[in-house]
């Protein structure tokens, strides 16, 4: 049977991109439980060497909980029957180490400030990162969601290489934000 | 006072104050997504230690991962311990080569007024 949506042809498409991971859909606790074992558990079997794989751990850490805690969509215009507000998070093996990649739904009004705080994140070195992380950490205010954009400041330190995204306008209310975080070898 | 011990979980690190022996440690992986509710009770534990604290003590911090909602949270307990007039060190330790895990307890160091000593194992 071949219709416009192969499970043969996307099945080829994970492989040949060395995919280790791949979800969509809404994240629990137990959920992120469940990833989080089966990335250490491929990444152990590999020759991947501690420092990369305590990275690409924390990494996919952080990347789980801000999808949890930040994955929303306002509902007014969205199809009752649709499984919005599903998350995707993936992790890929290449030649030059690892990606993870999420996306997740955010409210239009907030687009502008989350590019205005990777942008700033993306113009700091490796010193300005860690004074930056030192200082919202001393003083930043913690809510039960995390520490404000701590966990993507933590993010870009552990990778050591700028951060990949990108927003999708879904439509007036609602964008799907990506980020691709990479850890070379 | 009653100590505490938790054991660890997947997303929650081992925890043994003992407030005879004035041990304080954390060990293991703290990952949760609410480190608040965690943690609470840990600082409040150490408010009331800080009144009558022990000669010495050895506040052994021993994690393989932490994630930066617990990050907040070890700040605080670091912070209520400052308020401890007697002998105090923080071991902290990290893996061979885990230079991020170094560098994390060198960002505490940097805020805290409290020894540090930094420890080199094999394996946590």
């Amino acid at each position: 049977m071949k219709g416009e949506f192969d499970i043969f042809d996307i099945y080829h498409g994970l492989e040949r991109n060395n995919v280790m991971l791949l979800f969509k859909g809404e994240l629990t606790p137990d959920l992120i439980n469940s990833i989080l074992h089966i990335v250490e558990e491929k990444m152990n079997r590999s020759d991947t060497n501690l420092k990369i794989r305590k990275k690409v751990f924390n990494i996919l850490v952080e990347c789980l909980q801000n999808l949890y805690h930040h994955n929303q969509i306002k509902s007014s215009d969205i199809d009752a029957n649709s499984d919005f507000p599903a998350g995707m998070v993936m992790v890929a093996e290449d030649d030059d180490g690892y990606s993870i990649m999420t996306g997740n739904f955010i409210a239009s009004e907030v687009v502008s400030s989350l590019q205005k705080k990777l942008e700033e994140i993306n113009d700091l070195d490796r010193e300005g990162l860690k004074a930056l992380y030192s200082k919202i950490l001393d003083n930043g205010e913690m809510t039960k969601k995390g520490g404000g954009s701590l966990g993507l400041i933590e993010i870009a330190r552990k990778s050591g290489e700028k951060l990949e995204f990108g927003f999708a306008p879904l439509n007036n209310m609602n964008n799907f934000f990506s980020l691709n975080v990479k850890v070379n070898h | 006072m009653e100590d505490i011990r938790i054991q660890g979980t997947p997303k929650t690190p081992t925890v043994n104050f003992i407030s005879s022996e004035g041990l304080l440690e954390i060990k293991g992986r703290s990952i949760p997504e609410n480190s608040i509710e965690f943690y609470k009770p840990l600082i409040d534990w150490i408010e009331s230690y800080a009144q009558q604290p022990n000669d010495s003590s050895n506040v052994n911090i021993q994690l393989e991962y932490f994630n930066t909602s617990s990050s907040k949270c070890i700040l605080d307990l670091f912070k209520k311990l400052e308020a401890i007039n007697k002998s105090i060190t923080i071991n902290w330790y990290y893996e061979e080569d885990d230079e991020d895990m170094l560098e994390a307890g060198e960002d505490y160091e940097a805020i805290i007024n409290i020894p540090f000593k930094m420890i080199e194992v094999e394996e946590i």
